[in-house]
């Protein structure tokens, strides 16, 4: 049935929040530390310990599937509610403290890539 | 009837919220189409699209919800809010490999630190070149270009000023926006067109928005590498920026 990838989905989601906020109380963070990532650990090791028995049916994928395709449209939603006029009225400051930041950031993502990538062999 | 028509938009809130965004969907993958030939993905059109309306909102209300501050429109508040948000970002990760995932470990440990590192030194140079000599007020800005929720964390643990604060809330919504819509220009440049460096550059660029919403745009098939990385991101800068970074700037500006 479609609800029990739904609720499978939903279990997955809210422990790993629970486990984010567990986390974040652990190291003395006001924040969630990890928890969509704990949730996605979670929902791959269950699907696939339940698909190898059999026991998560094409049916109850579609559950998953369905939300993930939402996805898209969430977030564009998610930017529909954004404080654009915030980021705005910030002025200079606020607009250089942040787009600075994403120019060196995107700059760095080739030159980290590099570690633990499995080496070509014109590279030494 | 208008009145009528109204209070049923108010009232099915996240059926109106459907019906905005899948037409605004629509209309976004019509341009991308027609207009770029598909040069530019219709998700970034569809992102970029909610936040103009975003602004309009926020211009109309005052609010700091954007669209969803007009009552018709609250709807898109539920369907985009965090619940719903981690709830489908979840999802995206069925099908994902985890051998994938855990071949980037080091690395992305890497990213996040210097991704937190390397934002806070840009937002806390910023600071000092607009005239801000305390380090409290330093640090907060600074951390307000890791994210917008770790800038208010750190300001309020330190007591900076709450107009400081605003400004690295600012400072953080500048980031994530600037992510949303300069991901798909760049992820050619940065060769991010596979789960490793997907990893990297969620772990790097780090706001939790801004990653899910660049990589939608990008490749949907990478999100949940991007996401799965950028999770602890803004943990991470909670962690560091009250206390070594914040500490580091006082050894800089001793007030």
């Amino acid at each position: 049935m479609v609800i029990y990838g739904v609720a499978l989905l939903a279990f997955s989601s809210l422990l790993g929040l629970v486990l984010g906020d567990w986390l974040g109380a652990l190291i003395g963070v006001k924040a969630n530390v990890g928890g969509v990532g704990f949730s996605m650990i979670l929902l791959i090791s269950l699907t696939a310990w339940l698909t190898k028995r059999g026991w998560f049916q094409p049916l109850s994928a579609s559950g998953v599937v369905f939300w993930s395709g939402m996805y898209i449209p969430i977030v564009v939603a998610m930017a529909a509610q954004q404080n654009v006029l915030a980021a705005i009225k910030g002025g200079p400051l606020a607009f250089l403290a942040g787009a600075i930041g994403v120019v060196l950031s995107f700059a760095l993502v080739p030159l980290i890539a590099r570690i633990g990538r499995p080496k070509r062999p014109e590279e030494k | 009837m208008i009145d009528l028509l109204n209070q049923a938009f108010v009232k099915n809130g996240l059926l109106t919220g459907f019906v905005v965004v899948g037409g605004l969907m629509w209309f976004a993958y019509f341009l991308a189409d027609r207009l770029t030939r598909g040069r530019i993905h219709g998700s970034a059109i569809a992102v970029f699209g909610g936040l103009v309306l975003a602004y309009v909102g926020g211009r109309l209300t005052g609010g700091k919800n954007g669209l969803a501050d007009l009552p018709v429109f609250a709807g898109i508040g539920l369907l985009g809010g965090n619940m719903l948000r981690d709830f489908s970002i979840v999802a995206t990760a069925y099908g994902a490999s985890f051998d994938d995932l855990k071949k980037s470990g080091l690395p992305v440990v890497v990213a996040l630190f210097a991704g937190v590192i390397v934002s806070f030194l840009c937002g806390a140079a910023v600071a000092v070149a607009f005239g801000y000599r305390d380090a409290v007020s330093i640090a907060t800005i600074g951390a307000g270009a890791v994210t917008y929720i770790v800038g208010p964390v750190t300001g309020a643990a330190l007591g900076a000023t709450s107009e400081v604060i605003a400004l690295s809330i600012a400072a953080g919504l500048v980031k994530a926006i600037i992510v949303m819509i300069a991901t798909p220009l760049v992820a050619k440049v940065i060769g991010l067109d596979n789960p490793h460096t997907a990893m990297i550059y969620g772990g790097t660029v780090g706001t939790n928005s801004g990653v899910a919403a660049g990589l939608a745009a990008t490749d949907p098939k990478l999100v949940p590498y991007g996401v799965m990385a950028a999770t602890f991101y803004t943990g991470l800068g909670c962690l560091l920026a009250p206390s070594v970074l914040y500490l580091a700037t006082r050894l800089i500006f001793p007030h």
